[in-house]
């Protein structure tokens, strides 16, 4: 137990924050769900971070990265959000494929995919859920069929976040004949591909962040499916890890959250609700309380564990607390807070729209109710 | 940065578990509660034995000299237990506080003693009678003295082995000690309370999932239903998220600034409402069994209830956090920073 940064931690620290300091956009960019070129705007920031090498510091040289380990990740998430530089447009990619595609990936995959992914020039999509398979996402029906060196792959996908600006997708597709877990496989497809319709659904915040795909015998190399035939199910529960255990939601946009909530309430204090300071005290717990269950996770995976089911306890976790820390900026802001505009002495935060982007959290990523069930039967050992 | 316990610190939390899983048990509880007893002696003396309370103790004072790191897995231990003796009150912050004091008191090299504190922050004593000195406080000043050397008058808890005590006396009956450092005693034994939440809250999770997969309802197990399991998730979730500010709260204690102050806060109040949390859903999930006296659940919601008030109340550990949270620079980068470095 040394919970001090070594000097050479201090001094990556420093590099990141200088490149941040020197490279980062001076205006925010439009938001990439809101427009083609809000996206191209973070399509291009990605490349100037990949131009600094800083595109997936984890992953390793050869395939894009830096090969450093998951504290100096940390510390990068950490400068990262101090900086309040733009939002990962490429997160579906880099999060959640990427360190996927590193553990189940062939060599030539990896090659192929992940340098082009941590440089932003190929943007991707999740591709899982279906109309009739949300929180059951082994009722996937979309199929999969094998014709000599190619897939053929058809059916309906949804709530696909980036897709409608994105250039690829990682889908889960049923060999014919299969059942439920059983017969899934995950296979990369280009968004542009003959018979891949894409159609924009506006989310509560009137923004085309997600979509539905649909999928006319659309003809993919076999090279593009990750690990084997029917190890589908397997592969996405090991995605599903990182999503909700440790990289979607790094601890530092909360941190960063809660010291904007500390500081609209030194600046509202004499007109709110005194009962409110409790909550920002909570608030800032909560991120604290989150950090230091990431630097905890870390340093156990750095020490040869694994990521198991305790990554749900993170996703309702996170969730939560993002929720009640925009609520209670709300009920600071009083009557301006369903502004959309910047009206009060609040700062440069859009609190309303944190708000309804927070409002998602206990929706992706696996549902709430389903992490406390795998929660309750794969950590507590209740029956199914 | 490594944020992982090595092998000894481990080694010493399995062998309290296992000393507390042979000697405390429903049974003994059973027993002590109709004795109106809260002390074993035999246990007491395989505690002595294991060098559980001389832990935290200085070697110069005839202790091994570990951290708060390794006393609070201990903690954890009797919390999991609900362990009856002032381990944590006695080893863990008076004993340590008396060896600053007078490293050569004859007390500490009475094994089977225990010592009480009366803090002036706690209205009240706890175990002054069963206890060989009292620790007093006067102007900032450590006096010890007997139990017969004061008046207790005795505050019934609704824990049945917390036995409490107003105390009354006088200097010219007690030894002047000297300055104490009293804020490292309610730091010491808030971080200890924080850990005996953890288990508290843990024990009271385990106690309902045995008991949900046994009991039978429209023929399944009630664990079966999610209403029941998301109850005893969210209790997990509570938990997990206490952890980990338990244990940085227990590895910066020593750094005694306004951010160690804040995290050991931080960590009493998340632990004990975690075990709060942990208890009401387990009485719950057991139903009128629950409400029993005799499920042992009852006995992890009153000593959570106790300790959640004691050693600071949760809006004095909250005003902690608030004066770090506004005099001190927040944000990603401040995590584990220290006020001397931000000065």
């Amino acid at each position: 137990m040394d919970l001090t940064y070594t000097p050479e931690q201090q001094a990556f620290r420093a590099e990141v924050r200088a490149w941040l300091e020197a490279h980062g956009p001076s205006e925010p960019l439009e938001h990439y769900d809101a427009t083609r070129e809000g996206f191209e705007a973070h399509r291009t920031w990605e490349k100037t971070l990949k131009s600094g090498d800083w595109g997936m510091v984890t992953w390793p040289k050869e395939y894009g990265g830096r090969g450093l380990d998951l504290i100096q990740w940390l510390i990068f998430e950490e400068e990262y959000a101090r900086a309040g530089a733009p939002g990962r447009v490429s997160q579906n990619g880099i999060f959640l494929l990427g360190p996927t595609l590193i553990e189940f990936g062939t060599h030539e995959q990896k090659q192929r995919f992940l340098p082009k992914m941590a440089s932003g020039e190929e943007i991707w999509a999740q591709a899982w859920s279906e109309p009739q398979a949300g929180s059951d996402l082994a009722g996937v029906r979309a199929t999969c069929v094998q014709d000599g060196d190619d897939y053929i792959l058809s059916g309906h996908k949804i709530w696909s976040s980036r897709a409608v600006f994105a250039d690829w997708a990682f889908g889960l597709f049923r060999t014919p004949g299969t059942e439920r877990h059983k017969g899934l496989s995950l296979i990369f497809f280009p968004l542009n591909a003959p018979g891949v319709t894409v159609n924009a659904i506006k989310k509560i915040n009137g923004h085309v962040g997600f979509a539905e795909i649909f999928l006319e015998n659309v003809r993919v190399p076999a090279f593009n499916r990750l690990g084997d035939e029917g190890q589908g199910w397997h592969i996405c529960m090991a995605t599903a890890g990182f999503e909700r255990g440790l990289m979607l939601r790094s601890p530092a946009r909360y941190q960063v959250a809660a010291r904007k909530l500390a500081q609209l309430w030194e600046a509202n204090k004499e007109t709110a609700d005194p009962a409110l300071e409790a909550d920002v005290v909570r608030a800032h717990m909560n991120a604290d309380a989150y950090a230091l269950n990431i630097y905890q996770t870390a340093s156990r995976l750095m020490a040869g564990a694994k990521i198991g089911p305790e990554a749900s306890t993170n996703k309702i976790f996170w969730s939560e607390l993002d929720i009640h820390l925009t609520q209670t900026a709300l009920a600071i802001l009083g009557p301006t807070a369903e502004l959309t505009q910047e009206a009060s002495a609040a700062g440069p935060v859009d609190w309303i729209d944190d708000y309804i982007f927070a409002l998602a959290g206990p929706i992706y990523a696996g549902s709430n109710e389903i992490q406390r069930n795998i929660i309750a039967e794969r950590m507590l050992g209740l029956p199914r | 940065m490594d944020f992982t316990l090595n092998d000894e610190q481990l080694m010493f939390a399995e062998t309290a578990r296992g000393l507390f899983a042979d000697s405390c048990t429903p049974d003994h509880w059973r027993k002590m509660m109709e004795a109106g007893v809260a002390r074993d002696d035999a246990r007491w003396a395989s505690i002595v034995e294991t060098g559980l309370t001389l832990v935290l103790l200085p070697e110069s004072a005839g202790g091994i000299g570990l951290s708060e790191t390794d006393f609070a897995l201990i903690a954890r231990e009797a919390g999991y237990v609900a362990l009856p003796e002032p381990l944590v009150e006695s080893a863990g912050v008076a004993a340590p506080m008396l060896a600053a004091l007078a490293p050569d008191h004859a007390l500490l090299a009475d094994t089977m003693a225990t010592i009480a504190i009366a803090h002036p922050l706690n209205p009240f004593v706890a175990h002054a009678d069963s206890a060989a000195a009292i620790l007093l406080e006067k102007d900032g000043e450590a006096y010890l003295a007997t139990p017969d050397q004061v008046t207790l008058t005795a505050q019934p808890s609704i824990d049945p082995f917390r036995r409490l005590f107003s105390v009354t006396w006088d200097a010219a009956n007690a030894t002047a000690l000297g300055k104490a450092d009293w804020d490292l005693a309610l730091d010491r034994a808030a971080l200890f309370n924080a850990a005996m939440g953890l288990g508290l809250a843990q024990r009271s999770v385990d106690l309902a999932v045995e008991y949900a997969k046994e009991r039978q309802q429209f023929g399944k197990p009630i664990g079966s239903y999610q209403a029941v399991k998301h109850h005893l998730a969210t209790a997990q979730v509570a938990i997990e998220f206490a952890k980990p500010v338990v244990a940085a709260a227990a590895a910066e204690i020593s750094a005694r600034d306004v951010q160690a102050r804040a995290r050991i806060s931080h960590a009493k109040l998340v632990a004990l409402e975690a075990a709060d949390t942990a208890a009401r859903a387990s009485i719950q999930v057991h139903g009128a069994m629950g409400y029993s006296w005799e499920v042992d659940v009852h006995l992890f919601l009153k000593r959570a209830l106790a300790l959640s008030q004691s050693w600071g109340t949760p809006a004095f550990h909250r005003a902690r956090i608030a004066t770090r949270i506004f005099t001190q620079p927040m944000g990603p980068d401040q995590t584990f920073a220290r006020e001397t470095e931000n000065a």
